[in-house]
């Protein structure tokens, strides 16, 4: 049989993936490997991190450099890393929950300091892996294993919280459309500076049997395609339609200087 | 600053207990640097934040300590020699790093200047926290200085050990300790014993990344030279595998735990005064152990056999050293600056042996040397 070019980007032995039949994060992990194919990326000097969840466990996947494990303390690992050597890749794989919840404050404050690295934000709505639960991310009025009435919280936009914070990169995609996400990817792996891509993944084992009351993958997908507009349609709509939806986009890519520590001997003055 | 830019400041100081971990830690090549401000660790971070750009080494100053401890563990992984300094609550959030550095064994120096809960004076009530601190099975390394000296050159050990074992290993400082002044003499670079981390000598494709040597501590390639490695806090195979599995688990644990408890003699060390023929034994570590040794002597001039054993590493417990001690006593007195914690452990090791007793203060201060002789002289009726 004829294999997969891109396989070789994976470890051997490494399938079949823990994932669900049907769940989005492992068409992030087929959208970074073509992403990185495209761009050549040297997986000898790549470190693909993953902190806890399911979107944490693509990186395990990857027959490159991986740390794994802790939950939301991704940012802090690739900070170390960064710092100590800025010739790695870093790329990191993080759920909502390890990217808007625990991880919220990291994220914020990498941004801010324009880390040169690539974050991919898997938002699947919710807590998969332990089950279901609400996330920051959750919309509105969503039934959940935890929020049995509906969600009584508005949810996070990750990709506004990150060009506020101070992002030089970001977009938002979804498997519903996922020659716009490899693309995405591919150019935040060009990009120097804090790039994040957030996707809106289909999570049918647990968001979709709570909050859409099917575990079928391609309806999950079907009511994401439905839940969502491009920025150009986005514009016209109220600012009370706008948050029922998800804005699919490129939203920004600018060119900052990168993080190198926080006391640095600069030309400009200092020791 | 004299010898600005230079790594080894070489000469005799008189410099401040923090400023003294910080000499330390770049003698012993320590290139990265993380922390959050908390008193009374401050002084730490300051000095780290202009020495590091000067030998080429990075800082930073994390959002938290979690960012801190974090971002140390990422550094050390591609190839960094990474230390943090934090102060007792601060110490609360960086077990979990310490947890996922200890599983995935990444060596790192992380610095408790101990201090009251909410106020910073002095105690001693952080040497639990030290041992069971962090969740999952673990065997951590602990150092407690008592001099400014000490900090310097206990910060050394600190690096060499954690590098030599991969683990990581903690300097348990006191506010007494770490914003005192005194002398401190700083030794020529060639005097200084450096131990760095053994990498793998045989290429990725035949490297089995959690094999370990006879001394139970793999080799460990920095990131980027293409081992690729998952370096992962769940359970993990010698491949490096994700693996929920019984025996890989046992496996795992028992090499983590047993590398730091089957190197006993080359990790646990202890200072000896006036034992040869002491029947009331002081065991001390840190501070504390300054008026033990000025209350042993005051009490030889008065004619009671008293004598002091220093806890040089606090943890692992110095068991054959406080047994050998006990077998020999009359009572052996844990003298502790919080409401007895570590004497738990005296008397755990004592059992059988001696008698034992507690000298305690929990007030914010260091015992007196008359204090101190008093529980002596009590002990001796």
């Amino acid at each position: 049989m004829k294999q997969n070019p891109l396989r070789r980007y994976l470890r051997k032995d490494c399938l079949p993936h823990f994932f669900c039949p049907g769940c989005g994060a492992a068409q992030v992990l087929n959208y970074f490997v073509r992403a990185a194919d495209q761009v050549q990326l040297d997986f000898d000097k790549l470190v693909a991190i993953g902190g806890v969840g399911c979107a944490a466990r693509i990186p395990v996947y990857l027959d490159a450099e991986v740390l794994h494990g802790v939950h939301g303390r991704t940012l802090p690992w690739a900070t170390g890393i960064k710092l100590h050597n800025p010739d790695l890749k870093v790329v990191i794989f993080a759920g909502d929950g390890d990217a808007a919840a625990i991880g919220g404050n990291h994220l914020i404050q990498s941004a801010r300091r324009n880390l040169d690295v690539t974050m991919i934000v898997v938002n699947n709505l919710n807590f998969g892996m332990t089950g279901g639960q609400a996330a920051p991310t959750t919309p509105q009025h969503m039934k959940t294993t935890t929020t049995p009435y509906g969600n009584a919280e508005k949810p996070f936009d990750i990709c506004q919280l990150a060009i506020t914070a101070g992002a030089t990169f970001v977009s938002r995609w979804s498997p519903a459309k996922p020659l716009r996400a490899i693309k995405a990817i591919k150019n935040a792996l060009q990009h120097v500076g804090f790039s994040l891509v957030e996707i809106i993944c289909q999570c049918p084992t647990n968001f979709g049997r709570k909050a859409l009351s099917t575990g079928d993958p391609v309806k999950n997908l079907d009511w994401i395609k439905e839940s969502s507009v491009t920025v150009k349609k986005a514009a016209e709509l109220s600012t009370e339609e706008k948050a029922k939806r998800f804005v699919l986009g490129d939203f920004l890519q600018i060119t900052e200087p990168v993080f190198t520590g926080s006391s640095v001997i600069t030309s400009q003055g200092g020791a | 600053m004299k010898n600005k830019n230079k790594r080894i400041m070489t000469g005799t100081h008189f410099m401040l207990g923090n400023f003294a971990i910080v000499e330390g830690a770049l003698a012993a090549g320590c290139d990265f640097f993380a922390g959050y401000p908390i008193t009374p660790a401050n002084e730490i971070s300051e000095r780290m934040a202009e020495r590091m750009p000067q030998v080429g080494g990075s800082f930073l100053q994390g959002e938290d300590e979690l960012c801190s401890v974090f971002a140390l563990t990422g550094a050390a992984l591609a190839g960094a020699k990474a230390m943090t300094a934090t102060a007792s609550a601060g110490y609360n959030y960086m077990q979990e790093g310490i947890g996922y550095a200890v599983a995935s064994e990444i060596p790192l120096v992380i610095v408790d200047v101990q201090r009251c809960r909410g106020e910073n004076f002095a105690t001693q009530s952080d040497v639990m926290q030290m041992r069971w601190g962090a969740s999952g099975d673990h065997e951590l390394i602990v150092l407690a200085p008592a001099s400014v000296q000490e900090s310097f050159d206990y910060t050394i050990r600190a690096f060499n050990l954690s590098e030599k074992y991969r683990t990581p290993v903690v300097i348990l400082s006191e506010t007494t300790i770490a914003l005192m002044r005194e002398k401190l003499v700083i030794p020529e670079p060639e005097e200084i014993q450096i131990v760095n981390r053994r990498k793998p000598e045989i290429p990725p494709e035949k490297f089995v990344p959690f094999r370990a040597d006879r001394n139970g501590v793999p080799p460990l390639p920095d990131l980027g030279d293409g081992y690729r490695i998952i370096h992962s806090l769940n359970p993990h195979d010698e491949y490096g595998g994700i693996a929920w599995d019984p025996d890989v688990f046992e496996n795992l644990y028992d090499r983590i735990t047993g590398k730091v408890l089957t190197n006993y003699n080359d990790i646990v060390q202890t200072e000896r005064y006036y034992l040869d023929d002491a029947k009331i034994i002081l065991v001390a570590y840190g501070s504390e152990t300054r008026p033990c040794l000025s209350a042993a002597r005051l009490a030889r001039e008065n004619g009671i056999k008293a004598g002091v054993l220093k806890l040089v590493t606090v943890w692992p417990v110095a068991e054959r050293e406080i047994r050998q001690a006990a077998e020999q006593a009359e009572i052996v007195l844990t003298v502790e600056m919080n409401v007895g914690k570590f004497a738990r452990e005296v008397e755990r090791v004592c059992c059988g042996y001696a008698r034992t007793g507690r000298v305690t203060k929990n007030r914010g201060l260091v015992h007196t040397t008359n204090e101190i002789y008093k529980a002596i002289e009590e002990a001796s009726n």
